[in-house]
């Protein structure tokens, strides 16, 4: 299934935050949206899958206007781990993956739902987890059982907003070992904002940079991660070197931030009522 | 770990199992309360009496030796009405909690919070002071007034909380807002009534009591109470999603706006239809659910069920003991509920390690 992003603007409150994005992915490609906060990386995430609602033609599956696909269809073909997950009342972990099942299920869950689930816990290493409550699970954890959600929905499109940002290291590269295996499978297109961009270097098949509600530059990450668009984009200077398979790293300077430190430091040594 | 995936099901399937437990064990103490209920009061025909009243009266052409007229009074035409009152109250009222707590993803939701409970209250009093019914159907008086002012109210909140887009949040503040508009009001009629009676009858009124129920009004009550709780049930699965969050819910193909507006509706008739015949009884609608979360989770396709049992036993079982505690009077439900009903609330918020909701 091919995703097509035709001109697609949003604006909120009068507020223009996307413009005349365009944009496409195939099955099998890993893409990561990555850009300063408030460059619209979510918002794009979520006019994807209308959960903000969208201009006509916008927004196409092999050619079809999602807008004319009910939500529920929608649901059958596009995942979404949202940044944060929430539950007001918590559920075991078992009831929220089988969430991921309600666009196929009406009432009574089924021997296939089950068993979906189940080999889809078993696939991302939660089943242990299976009867505890979702809410006392590690931030590494509750991220696996949401994407666990996402894929019991067996979608096409698999968006991601974040996934990695609250993690420690070895989970970061658990998820995203995860999603580039599932792009690999030729199954289905994986679509995930990313804060690192040393990761989105290392794992993406290609980039997007947004700046400002605009697509800055698009492509493989070595087209994308250069020290000009580091600096244009994120306005901040940057080494950029390459890893023993070729992807950009980024190494940020610090040194222009420096004015910074003593500022601060200098305020708070010179304030005396301040003064602890 | 050496689990498969037979094993997990095994694992869910051992989960639902314990849940059926549950509500079986609910209901088997829901029929005790009944019958203990059915016997117990001022005079006290054997439980064997009532149950042959209950059969003679039901199964007509069964040719029961006919019990004693003074059973048949005490049974049929006082207690029983009153038993079968407060299990459709007790059951609607929590069905009710249950869902919108659920879907407005708030712990603390009850008819109070939505502001239905002052508006029926403000109904009331209009009718019992000065005689003004928007809805007199049939000499229903006070009780058609309290009905469509709940139905007033409802309205009033969600045209507020549209404009905010129906978020969570502008439900509740709505709700909260036009309760205390709807309180002031009725401290206004009590304020400028013209008679102390007339004030006490409201306060009687906001208090709550079973003891008016007839069989007349519970044949009114009861379809619109059953229906609206089936289709509560039929959106387990939607209030599920939702509580997990707006945005995941349309992810996941729910229509999150039309199940909010939909189950104000359902929350709404059930409740008014409820609260128009016995005056505002609050608390049940609150904890019922709280307590049925802790005894078996939060997927609301057991959930619903278990608040409609425990709803039922506790107000059954606080009415019953409001009836006998003081005899020859009696103590209004909505006192007795509260204060049997919030010790063992706290015992089982303290003593159970498992959080039944988060704050967030």
């Amino acid at each position: 299934m091919e995703l097509t992003i035709n001109n697609l603007s949003f604006s909120y409150a009068g507020v223009p935050i996307l413009k005349n994005i365009d944009l496409s992915v195939d099955l099998g490609e890993l893409v990561a949206i990555v850009g300063p906060n408030g460059s619209g990386k979510s918002t794009l995430l979520k006019c994807i899958n209308h959960i903000l609602k969208t201009k006509q033609n916008s927004i196409l599956l092999d050619g079809q206007d999602t807008n004319k696909l009910n939500i529920k269809r929608l649901s059958q073909l596009m995942g979404y781990v949202p940044q944060t997950s929430i539950s007001a009342f918590p559920f075991t972990v078992f009831d929220v993956v089988m969430m991921g099942r309600k666009p196929y299920i009406h009432w009574s869950i089924g021997e296939h739902d089950n068993e979906i689930v189940a080999q889809i816990m078993k696939l991302l290493g939660i089943d242990h987890l299976a009867m505890r409550q979702f809410p006392e699970l590690s931030g590494g954890e509750q991220q696996k059982v949401i994407i666990a959600r996402a894929l019991a929905q067996q979608p096409q499109i698999l968006l991601l907003d974040e996934p990695a940002s609250s993690l420690d290291i070895k989970h970061q590269l658990e998820i995203l070992c995860i999603l580039k295996g599932l792009a690999q499978s030729k199954e289905r297109s994986v679509i995930t904002t990313m804060h690192d961009l040393n990761l989105a270097s290392r794992f993406s098949d290609r980039m997007l940079m947004l700046k400002k509600g605009c697509i800055y530059a698009m492509g493989k990450p070595e087209n994308v991660l250069t020290t000009q668009s580091i600096e244009d984009v994120y306005g901040i200077k940057a080494d950029v070197s390459f890893s023993t398979v070729g992807r950009p790293i980024i190494t940020p300077i610090v040194n222009d931030f420096n004015d910074f430190t003593s500022k601060v430091s200098l305020f708070f040594e010179e304030k005396q009522e301040l003064k602890v | 770990m050496t689990t498969t995936t037979a094993d997990l099901k095994k694992l869910y399937n051992k989960d639902k199992k314990k849940k059926f437990f549950v509500l079986f064990f609910i209901s088997s103490a829901l029929i005790v309360t009944v019958l203990i209920s059915l016997s117990l009061g001022a005079a006290s025909p054997r439980i064997g009496d009532a149950v042959n009243v209950i059969f003679f009266k039901t199964f007509p052409f069964l040719n029961i030796d006919p019990p004693s007229p003074l059973a048949v009074t005490i049974i049929w035409t006082i207690r029983l009405p009153r038993i079968v009152m407060a299990l459709i109250a007790g059951a609607g009222l929590a069905a009710a909690g249950a869902t919108m707590q659920g879907i407005l993803r708030n712990p603390l939701v009850s008819s109070y919070v939505l502001g239905i409970s002052s508006a029926a209250g403000f109904g009331a009093a209009l009718a019992i002071v000065f005689g003004i019914s928007v809805a007199a159907l049939g000499g229903y008086l006070v009780i058609g007034n309290a009905f469509v002012f709940c139905l007033i109210a409802m309205v009033i909140v969600y045209l507020i909380a549209r404009v905010r887009g129906m978020s969570s949040e502008s439900v509740i503040l709505a709700g909260v807002a036009v309760g205390f508009l709807f309180s002031a009001l009725i401290s206004l009629i009590q304020y400028v009534s013209p008679t102390s009676n007339a004030v006490q009858a409201i306060v009687f009124w906001l208090m709550g009591g079973l003891h008016t129920a007839t069989w007349q009004n519970i044949l009114i009550c009861f379809p619109i109470v059953a229906v609206a709780i089936i289709l509560m049930m039929l959106q387990a699965w939607n209030i599920n999603v939702m509580s997990m969050g707006e945005e995941v819910a349309v992810s996941l193909g729910v229509k999150s706006k039309r199940v909010l507006a939909i189950n104000m509706v359902l929350e709404t008739m059930a409740t008014a239809s409820i609260i128009a015949f016995t005056g505002i009884i609050g608390f049940v609608d609150l904890i019922a659910p709280h307590i049925a979360r802790m005894l078996i989770g939060n997927d609301h396709r057991y959930l619903i069920p278990c608040s409609v049992l425990m709803g039922a036993f506790m107000l059954l079982a606080a009415d019953t003991v409001g009836r006998l505690i003081i005899m020859p009077t009696e103590l209004p439900v909505g006192i007795v509920t509260s204060l049997l009903g919030v010790p063992f609330f706290i015992y089982l918020l303290v003593r159970k390690r498992r959080r039944s909701f988060n704050w967030n």
